[in-house]
Order: structure tokens, then C-alpha cells, then sequence
């Protein structure tokens, strides 16, 4: 299933004056696979997806997206690409209804600018809305929001905004999708629909997805393979077995003894 | 709160659930009064008609100031420059033989492209700083206004042509009502049309969450000057109107004052709502007519002779106005547009409100 790398990152460096918040941290992410990173807090976990969604620039360091550089890329050009993301806090635009939420995300597969869209009866607008509408709607389907697709979206309960908040970064048809704690926050029947998306989201959509996630019981069951930072630096990679048999892994978030551990081959 | 909608009314086509009015009632009634403001030059008289007029074209230039302060979230105290600077261009083109209905949209884009170079700013800057950036704008124009004489004629002003069309006179109230009706229905049908689409969506996402917006692939920088632009062409539009109805431009009127009438007539009306930028556009023309009435009543009357108010019944109306804004925010902070939502959203459920 996994193809080449989608994601690159080569040697990323990311300061903030004094502060180190990457150091030489290398990962490549495979078309088609669920890939997580996971450590303690402020182990720069956000930080590297920042660098990937462009919201930070490294300091030092490469990001291939599809085999091309995008180190420099502006941040809005990136979801031309084909990369979206969702945040860790909510970031809903608040006095949209939802559906008008998930249409922005269309924003850069509409055609329509602002003069079409004034005349909207005229020079095509319609048409193209309702047609986007169409797709919209699958995706609101699929997360089963169709209840609330009418409702502001500040209003909503937290669980259904990071589900919005999915359905939006979805309307992009990202080819790499960056969750950032997807389940934050959530009791367990909406972490396991969540899960559930995510996989879907993967084997039925074809979507690559990038997560950060502390709830190690999901990290552990759903990602192919996983990364592990700690400092801002990457100290194991690998299958989750790999991962959890990691004797860093262990002592740096794992949290467990500190006398030698056996490594599990 | 958009999700009001009559129990059994169903929709059964995308199309039907994306309209302006979303009930069949709500588009009847839209009609309906749009029929009797046709016939209100038959009803009404020429300072009643002159009223109606002055609340079309600032409800025009409200809206253009609305869809910067409410719609993008950002902030401007020079929007009565702008409204100058169409009416100025507008009469300019007419003395270089344009036609008045042409000169009217020609001054539109003319302000837009002023209001693109002043938007720039905005690209970079926000709250309080854009807001004296754009207060530079406000003095920056006025000062040309005065010095400018090929555009603005000067101290003197500028004296210009009654709307003309198809050998048609549109110089009395009776008539000009029409122009401004029909430019008022376009440019808020225009609105309207906006925000349901592309880049009204855009616009709206970078006032509520500017990262990611960004981050949904929209540009920030073009999107935050393109409102400035679009701010300019309504309050050019605006402007133009108003010279034609005049016929006389002077630069006294455009000052910064007159900028914060509009901001007035935006935050009454509701940040953010279309019809709310007509609602306050006539709140704030009425509102003096009003208070004058009151006045006139006073005066003379038993409350007059005991208080000896006299000569200072004319200042009381000066703190009468400023009294009821106050109020005003105080108690109905998210504008009519909020209120008459309130109020429709009660008849619907009454008499069972809970």
C-alpha cells in the first residue's frame, strides 16, 4: 500500500532565537500510509507539522511535497498542492454555518471570482456552487454531520468541531492531510468514530495522512508506522512495534523504568 | 439562527437552499416592498422623497463600509474621503463629455483603484494601527480635494449634470428616486451575491480565523486589499450619486466626521448583515428628522414656558442624537439587523415561544 514518499523532510532545523525547536530531524512519509509522530509535550511536535503547512519556515533544512521543494512556499499556495491540516485548537471560522465552513475549503478548486460570484445568476457562479455543494454534501454524509450542516459553527459542541474541522480540511481533496491531535479533548465513543474516519479517510479516500496524537492506544492501532521526537529531535522511527520495543522510546515518553530494559526483538 | 425556516418547508434542490431570502414569504414580502417604494413618489412629497434618496446612497456607501469592518474584519475612519473622491470623479468625467449614468460606475472604479493603493496598508497592518493608516487616507484625500483644482475645482467645488438617459431628465426627486433605487438594488443584490460565494467566503474566513484561512488557501495580503477595493467602489458609487442629486461637489462635506457617521450607521445597523447596512443608513438619516420633530413640538409648549428652554431646545437635540446611540449600543449591541431577527424569530413561534 505504501507508495514513494509524498513528504520529505530533510535535515529540518527550526529556531526561535535561543530556542531549539527541530534540531536535524529527517522522516520521509509514504503515498498512501497513516504516519504519527508522537512524544512528550513541547518535543516539537506541532512545530515540524507547522514547517509542513508553512506556517513556520525552517531555519535550516528542506520539505519535498510530491518531489517538489516547498520550503519556501507561501502558506496558501500549499493547499493548491494538495496539503490540508486541521489544528490542535479549534480554528472554525465562527460565525460561518458549517456548510459555509466546508465550502471554503473549496476555495481553491472554485473558478468563480468576484465579479462572477456578484453577478452569481449570470456568469456561472451558481452553477459551479451547486455542483461543489454536491461534493460537500459527500463529505458531510461521511462524517455524518448532516444535522448540523445548517448550524453556526461556534455553537457546536467541541467533538463536533473537530469533526467540522476535519470536514473542512477534507473539501480541500488534499493528497496529504495533517491532523494535529485529532482526538484532543474527546471521551471515547468520539475517539473511536474519529479513528474510524481516519481510516476510512485512508483506505476509501486515498489520503496520506500526517497525525499527531498523545492517545498512544489509537496511535498504536491505526498508523503504519510512526515517528518519535523528543527535544526537537527524532530519536526512533519505525513500525509501532518497533516503536513501543524502542528503548528511548521508552525511557523518554513511555515513562517506564529506569533500570535497563530488555529490548523486545 | 439562518436555519429559521417554517416547520414543513422542505428543500428538495440545492438550488432552493441556496437563495438571498429563504422563504417564499420572506422573497414575497422583499417584492411587495420593493412595489411600494415605486409608488412612493406618488405618496410622498419632495423633502420626504429627498429623505429617501440621501438613505439610498448612504445605504450604499454603509455597505461598502460594511463588508470591510463587518464582513473582513477590518477597520476604516476614511470612508467619507472615498465617498468624496467618487463624487468628485464622477463629476469630473461628466465635464469630460462621459455620460452621467457611465460617470456614475466610472467614479466607482476610479475610487477602487484610490482605495486599492490606501488599502495596501492593510496587507500588513491590523486594529489600531490599520485604523490611523486609514485615517492618513481620510487627510491625505481631503488635502487634495482642496489643492487639486482640475479635479475638485478647489475651495469653489465642482458643479456638475443631472442624471440623463435615453434624452430622459432624471433632476427632480420624483425621478432621481428611481436612479437610486435601481443602483441600490443592483449593488445589494451584488452584496448578497458576494458572500454566498468564493470570495465573500474568503473574506468572512480571514476576519473570523486568519490562520486558517491561510491555510485553507487563501491568500491574506490579496484578500484584506481586495476589501479595501471593494469598499471603495460601493463608497464611490455612493458619492457619485450623491453629486448628481446635488449637483454641486464642495470638500467641506467629506470629512472625518462624515466617516464616522458611516462607521455609525454599519454598527447600528450590524456589523456584518447586508440589510443591516440599509437599516442604519436610514436610522441614522431619520434619526435627526426625528429628534426635530420632538423639538418643534417642544417648543412652545407647556414644558418649553416652565423650564424656559428656549434658544437651547436646539442644542438638546444635538444630545438627543448622541443620547440614542448611546442607548442604543448599549442595548442592542449586534444592530437592527440583529433586532428585526429577534423579532421575526418571536412571530413565527408565537404564541408558543419556548
Amino acid at each position: 500500500m505504501a507508495g514513494p514518499p509524498i513528504l520529505e523532510a530533510e535535515r529540518v532545523s527550526l529556531r526561535f532565537g535561543g530556542v531549539r525547536a527541530l534540531t536535524d530531524v529527517s522522516f520521509a512519509v509514504r503515498g498512501g500510509e497513516i504516519f504519527s509522530i508522537i512524544g512528550p509535550n513541547g518535543a516539537g511536535k506541532t512545530s515540524m507539522v507547522n514547517c509542513v503547512s508553512g506556517r513556520y519556515r525552517p531555519t535550516e533544512g528542506r520539505i519535498l511535497f510530491d518531489g517538489q521543494d516547498v520550503t519556501r512556499t507561501g502558506t496558501s499556495r500549499r493547499a493548491a498542492l494538495g496539503i490540508g491540516r486541521t489544528f490542535q485548537n479549534l480554528a472554525l471560522f465562527g460565525h460561518m454555518t458549517v456548510l459555509d465552513n466546508i465550502m471554503v475549503g473549496r476555495h481553491h478548486l472554485l473558478k468563480s471570482g468576484l465579479l462572477r460570484g456578484m453577478a452569481y445568476w449570470l456568469g456561472g457562479a451558481q452553477r459551479e456552487e451547486l455542483e461543489h455543494r454536491r461534493e460537500v454534501e459527500q463529505i458531510i454524509d461521511f462524517l455524518e454531520i448532516q444535522h448540523i450542516r445548517k448550524a453556526t459553527a461556534g455553537t457546536l459542541s467541541y467533538g463536533l468541531r473537530k469533526r467540522v474541522e476535519l470536514a473542512r480540511a477534507i473539501a480541500l481533496r488534499p493528497k496529504l492531510i495533517l491532523l494535529d491531535e485529532p482526538m484532543a479533548g474527546m471521551n471515547l465513543e468520539e475517539k473511536e468514530d474519529m479513528a474510524r474516519f481516519i481510516i476510512d479517510l485512508n483506505e476509501e479516500w486515498g489520503m496520506t495522512v500526517l497525525m499527531i496524537e498523545h492517545d498512544m492506544g489509537v496511535v498504536m492501532d491505526i498508523s503504519h508506522r510512526i515517528m518519535v521526537l523528543d527535544f526537537g529531535r527524532r530519536i526512533a522511527d519505525g513500525t509501532p512495534e518497533v516503536v513501543l520495543a524502542d528503548e528511548h522510546v521508552r525511557r523518554a515518553y513511555l515513562g517506564e523504568a529506569d533500570e535497563p530494559v530488555e529490548r523486545v526483538a | 439562527m439562518t436555519s429559521m425556516v417554517p416547520a414543513g418547508d422542505f428543500r428538495t434542490s440545492y438550488r432552493a437552499d441556496t437563495t438571498i431570502f429563504p422563504t417564499r414569504g420572506s422573497r414575497l414580502a422583499m417584492l411587495a416592498g420593493l412595489i411600494l417604494l415605486c409608488a412612493a413618489p406618488a405618496v410622498f412629497g419632495r423633502y420626504e422623497l429627498g429623505l429617501l434618496i440621501t438613505i439610498g446612497f448612504s445605504a450604499i456607501a454603509a455597505l461598502g463600509l460594511n463588508i470591510l469592518v463587518g464582513f473582513t474584519g477590518q477597520i476604516s475612519i476614511g470612508h467619507a474621503a472615498f465617498f468624496g473622491f467618487g463624487a468628485f470623479s464622477s463629476a469630473l468625467l461628466v465635464e469630460h463629455h462621459v455620460p452621467v449614468p457611465l460617470a456614475i460606475w466610472g467614479a466607482g472604479l476610479m475610487t477602487a483603484v484610490v482605495g486599492l493603493v490606501f488599502g495596501a496598508p492593510a496587507a500588513r497592518l491590523k486594529g489600531l494601527y490599520l485604523a490611523i493608516a486609514t485615517l492618513a487616507a481620510q487627510f491625505i484625500l481631503e488635502d487634495f480635494f482642496a489643492r487639486a483644482r482640475w479635479f475638485s475645482g478647489g475651495v469653489a467645488g465642482r458643479v456638475t449634470e443631472p442624471y440623463e438617459l435615453f434624452g430622459l431628465r432624471f433632476d427632480r426627486e420624483e425621478t432621481y428616486f428611481y436612479i437610486v433605487l435601481a443602483h441600490v438594488v443592483v449593488l445589494f443584490a451584488a452584496a448578497a451575491n458576494l458572500m454566498r460565494t468564493r470570495d465573500g467566503r474568503a473574506l468572512i474566513a480571514v476576519r473570523d480565523h486568519y490562520l486558517s484561512a491561510e491555510v485553507m488557501g487563501i491568500n491574506l495580503a490579496y484578500y484584506r486589499t481586495l476589501s479595501f477595493g471593494i469598499a471603495s467602489f460601493y463608497a464611490g458609487i455612493g458619492g457619485a450619486l450623491y453629486a448628481h442629486y446635488l449637483l454641486f461637489v464642495s470638500v467641506e462635506a467629506f470629512n472625518i466626521l462624515y466617516s464616522i457617521q458611516f462607521l455609525a450607521m454599519i454598527i447600528i445597523g450590524g456589523l456584518g448583515s447586508i440589510m443591516g447596512s440599509m437599516m442604519g443608513a436610514a436610522f441614522m438619516v431619520l434619526l435627526p428628522e426625528v429628534v426635530q420633530a420632538g423639538a418643534d413640538l417642544l417648543a412652545g409648549g407647556a414644558i418649553d414656558r416652565a423650564l424656559r428652554l428656549g434658544a437651547s431646545i436646539s442644542f438638546l437635540r444635538e444630545m438627543a442624537i448622541g443620547a440614542v446611540i448611546i442607548l442604543f449600543l448599549v442595548f442592542e449591541p449586534d444592530g437592527l439587523a440583529h433586532r428585526w431577527k429577534m423579532i421575526k424569530a418571536y412571530w413565527k413561534l408565537y404564541p408558543f415561544s419556548h
